[in-house]
């Protein structure tokens, strides 16, 4: 772990692997010392963004170099279950990419338990870390337009799109679920650290 | 209730309060007036909380009038603006009477207009606040000719008895920003940072709320990997590919995947706000703390 300059209001601390960053997010964010104003996780980075009149950047980074990561234990998140129809435009090539039928794509998609690793992209776009074996590439060219609630793989995520936008994942499915809405109190279904699952809808 | 109506919205016209902070792990930057100094001197001028929402006008060349008396106050960028034809000085506090006209002319110092209205611009709360955000469009639209806008209740605190706050204009020459490091100095050549704080740079015309484009030579990279995004900051000076710097304004993407190679300090950052395009800019490494 590493701990990296920001400016005068925020500190960085980089870590070696997602598994590593996930679950130093957890612990930092479950122990949140007063003045650490936000902590936002990202794939190999925590930033936190401080009040200078309550907490010392040196204080911040003593915190930061001080958390021992607690491995998640099951149980031990908020956990969400997310309804999809397995009819996504790049399902059939998504799973020969893989090397899989298409019913050993939704079975291994939907039997994993998935972890939010961060969110980013649009508001409430989260990224969800799984199983390995479902890697695959984004597609060779973006869609000018994705429609809500496409259910997407790309890299080592797979995700949800919260509203319409353009984008590059290869889309596997479709779900209902709102993922965003800005009248709720907690405005994100899915915040990092929560477990997501997937359920076959017919 | 009074109302506010937009006779002339003007080229971009915008709802801002102190903004949406702490959700950004969500997706969700904070948003918020840019030159927060200047919304905050405007409320305390009407006697409203510094953090009620009032009027970000870029450039000028809009006009607004109301149904009733109301006082307003006007910090920023500086023009020519009236009120029923008499002239209105920046950081005092007026009485907009019902049926006059308030016009803003073209800024002459700074971009961005501030208008504070006592009562405050009483727009829906979303996510705690009423700041439009422009990246995640997220709060009032942009306003429009012919609109109007509900202005609040009177709030408990008086006008303060001040005639004049003496502010300086924002200049029209150069501007020096205030940087401490930034997490990917490492991803640079050897003189990428001492080309940063040495070289003259220029406000380029494409800068907006998420970020203001600089001018200038090229910073070298030495690591030309891709990074993994990172979360990021108002102020953070991310460099792309071909060695173009931009500094992060306030609604930025939260996550970035650029370098990062200074942070523009919390003091600097509202002078954002104010840098007019073609504007000449220098940085300078902060000191103390």
């Amino acid at each position: 772990m590493r701990v990296l300059p920001f400016g005068d209001r925020a500190i960085l601390a980089e870590y070696d692997s997602l598994a590593e960053t996930m679950d130093a997010f957890r612990t930092l964010n479950a122990a949140r010392p007063p003045g650490v104003r936000e902590l936002v996780p990202a794939a190999r980075t925590v930033l936190a963004c401080i009040d200078p009149t309550q907490i010392s950047l040196r204080a911040a980074e003593q915190w930061l170099r001080d958390t021992k990561a607690i491995h998640a234990v099951e149980g031990m998140s908020d956990s969400v279950t997310i309804p999809v129809r397995y009819d996504g435009p790049d399902l059939a090539e998504t799973a020969e990419f893989l090397g899989i039928n298409v019913d050993e794509l939704i079975s291994r998609h939907s039997s994993a338990e998935w972890q939010c690793a961060f969110i980013g992209f649009t508001p409430g776009f989260a990224y969800l870390a799984g199983p390995t074996g479902l890697e695959v590439p984004r597609r060779a060219t973006s869609r000018q337009s994705v429609p809500p609630g496409s259910v997407g793989l790309a890299g080592e995520f797979t995700g949800i799109y919260p509203r319409s936008s353009p984008g590059g994942w290869q889309l596997i499915g479709t779900t209902d679920a709102v993922l965003w809405d800005e009248t709720r109190e907690d405005p994100s279904t899915i915040a990092p650290g929560m477990t997501v699952r997937f359920e076959v809808q017919p | 209730m009074s109302t506010l109506v937009v006779v002339q919205a003007g080229p971009n016209t915008l709802v801002q309060d102190l903004g949406r902070p702490g959700l950004a792990h969500l997706g969700m930057g904070s948003a918020g007036a840019m030159d927060r100094a200047a919304l905050a001197l405007a409320n305390r001028l009407v006697g409203n909380p510094s953090d009620a929402a009032g009027l970000e006008i870029l450039f000028g060349n809009a006009s607004f009038a109301t149904d009733e008396d109301v006082w307003i106050a006007i910090a920023g960028a500086w023009g020519s603006v009236t009120a029923g034809g008499r002239a209105v000085q920046p950081h005092t506090t007026t009485m907009l009477a019902a049926g006059e006209t308030l016009l803003f002319g073209q800024a002459a110092n700074g971009i961005r207009y501030y208008l504070a209205v006592r009562g405050g611009i009483e727009t829906p709360v979303v996510l705690g606040s009423r700041s439009r955000d422009t990246l995640a469009g997220i709060g009032p639209d942009p306003l429009v000719d012919g609109q109007s806008i509900p202005i609040g209740p009177e709030p408990e605190a008086p006008i303060p008895p001040v005639d004049l706050v003496p502010v300086d204009a924002p200049t029209t020459g150069e501007v020096t920003l205030e940087l401490r490091p930034g997490p990917r100095r490492d991803w640079f050549a050897e003189d990428a940072w001492h080309v940063l704080m040495a070289a003259d740079w220029r406000v380029s015309p494409r800068s907006d709320r998420s970020g203001i484009r600089v001018e200038g030579p090229a910073l070298q990279r030495r690591n030309t990997g891709e990074l993994p995004s990172e979360g990021m900051l108002p102020g953070a000076i991310q460099v792309s590919p071909d060695g173009a710097p931009t500094i992060l304004a306030v609604d930025h993407p939260v996550t970035g995947g650029y370098p990062v190679i200074a942070v523009v300090t919390d003091e600097s950052l509202d002078a954002l706000a104010q840098l007019r395009p073609g504007q000449p800019l220098r940085f300078r490494l902060a000191t103390g703390r």
